[in-house]
């Protein structure tokens, strides 16, 4: 184990030159951080928890959107019930939009809690490297990895498009006050061609982030040694949903629904 | 062989470095890193100026002493080898080679490529003691140990510390370092009393000595000298996990 434990400074010399570095004294022993209260979410294992468990979070909301997006290839009709029947959930036990407020709310805590965790452990790791190597070659298999952060702030970017678009309708032709399956059709129109494209990167990005994400979320809760085909699996998922995704856009704007 | 290194010069903790060149010429390719940087020292004592400083002890890749980031790898680009067993074969004649230290604000740099690893001493103290009888030895058998437990308690036992895994991470952890020394432990039954306790302690104590948090890139295990796999610090977070449910 490398440490330097004498009690005095010694240096061994060759000549006209220090051979070997000076040998420095025990530096004292930190704190740790256990004990105080909210020392599980001060720890870095802590925040990669949150992270992994909002994470999860939103893969089951990510499955079940793209199943009621695919429902416009049954007919704008069905693709506009499911979207009312989403707000109906639960009636009358619960009042109009009462399970959906409640799913939304719960979304919007996994998406601030996922960055705030995100960006705790980025901050932490630009304060473990402050002097940058002048040379680094990266070893590992998996360009994803390091597109982690990068696609965050895209998918977030695309995000807020996102539900301008097709939620409030600000950027969408037909505006708020139209039938969900009309904003689509007409948001992914082939003249807002654009839309489509960003829409694609978007998704695309989305897949690489899960591809890690994924297989990571099992790998931080400690399960990965269990399952050891996680990786294709993760691959294999974030495949299904960028294809589930990617099908009505493009359907739309190459016409196949109108 | 006529080689051009390109070496991270620090005279001190607090005195800035830079990189500085040196042309070494007739370095045999039989000779390993370390003999090669052993020739570049001695004409630069001949020559009046200070040698270039590394840590090295056994020198047969099994002490963990050794180790500088060649060409933006640490131990170099060989596999599963320490700088010491890297030898100049796995060079081209004529190269030029970047050498620089760990870089890491927990590992602070002594001089040039030596850097203070006593994070990770502090690391394994805060692990504290293992409940073994400490009598006469024990019969080999008395205590029996599932193959495969043992195999894999063995895979992370062979952890040297020599910290290449905080080299290479892109966010300066120590997660693959801490997760062996606690998984050589979990696995086994004489490591199951302080188990949950021990996991906590070497975890917040990792942390302590800002070390970054692992995004399972799986840089660490790539230049690990002794394959450390990335299984260890799932269990590593299992046990910090449960320990903290607790």
């Amino acid at each position: 184990m490398a440490g330097y434990l004498a009690s005095e400074d010694v240096t061994a010399t060759i000549e006209r030159g220090a051979a070997t570095a000076p040998v420095l004294k025990p530096t004292p022993k930190k704190p740790t951080p256990s004990g105080k209260r909210g020392g599980f979410l001060r720890s870095s294992n802590g925040k990669k928890a949150v992270m992994a468990v909002t994470g999860a979070a939103m893969v089951l909301f990510l499955i079940l959107h793209m199943l009621g997006n695919l429902k416009i290839f049954l007919g704008k009709d069905s693709f506009n019930e499911y979207a009312e029947a989403l707000r109906t959930l639960l009636e009358p036990l619960a009042p109009y939009r009462t399970v959906l407020t409640i799913l939304e709310a719960g979304l919007v805590v996994a998406v601030v809690l996922h960055m705030w965790a995100a960006i705790s452990l980025a901050r932490r790791a630009h304060h473990a490297r402050p002097v940058k190597y002048v040379a680094k070659k990266s070893q590992a298999k998996g360009y994803t990895t390091h597109i982690m952060r990068w696609g965050g702030l895209t998918i977030v970017l695309f995000l807020v498009w996102h539900l301008l678009d097709l939620s409030f309708g600000v950027v969408n032709p037909k505006g708020y006050d139209s039938a969900p399956a009309d904003r689509m059709i007409a948001g992914f129109d082939l003249s807002r061609w654009w839309v489509t494209l960003f829409y694609v990167v978007a998704v695309v990005m989305v897949g690489l982030h899960l591809r890690h994400g994924i297989w990571s979320m099992f790998q931080t809760l400690g399960w990965a040694t269990r399952f050891k085909a996680l990786r294709p699996v993760a691959a294999l998922v974030s495949a299904v949903l960028v294809i589930g995704f990617l099908a009505p856009p493009l359907a739309v704007t190459f016409g196949v629904i109108k | 062989m006529n080689l051009t290194l390109k070496v991270w010069r620090q005279s001190g903790p607090s005195a800035p470095g830079k990189m500085a060149t040196y042309r070494v010429e007739d370095v045999s390719p039989d000779m390993s890193f370390l003999e090669m940087l052993d020739v570049l020292n001695e004409r630069l004592i001949l020559s009046g100026d200070d040698p270039v400083a590394f840590d090295h002890d056994c020198r047969e890749g099994i002490c963990g002493m050794c180790g500088m980031v060649i060409n933006g790898v640490a131990h170099g680009e060989q596999r599963a080898t320490t700088t010491c067993q890297l030898h100049m074969r796995h060079f081209e004649d004529g190269a030029t080679i970047t050498i620089e230290p760990w870089r890491a604000a927990p590992f602070p740099v002594v001089k040039d490529l030596v850097v203070d690893r006593s994070a990770f001493d502090r690391i394994i103290q805060a692990g504290g003691f293992v409940s073994v009888p400490a009598g006469s030895a024990p019969d080999a058998h008395s205590i029996p140990v599932r193959k495969e437990d043992a195999d894999d308690a063995f895979d992370a036992a062979t952890c040297i510390g020599c910290g290449a895994c905080v080299a290479a991470c892109p966010n300066g952890s120590a997660s693959l370092f801490t997760a062996a020394k606690i998984t050589h432990l979990s696995l086994l039954p004489q490591g199951q009393p302080e188990r949950l306790t021990r996991a906590k302690a070497m975890v917040d104590q990792m942390d302590a000595e800002g070390f970054g948090g692992c995004t399972n890139t799986g840089e660490c295990t790539a230049v690990c000298p002794k394959g450390i796999p990335l299984d260890t610090i799932a269990q590593m977070n299992s046990d910090y996990l449960k320990a903290n449910a607790k």
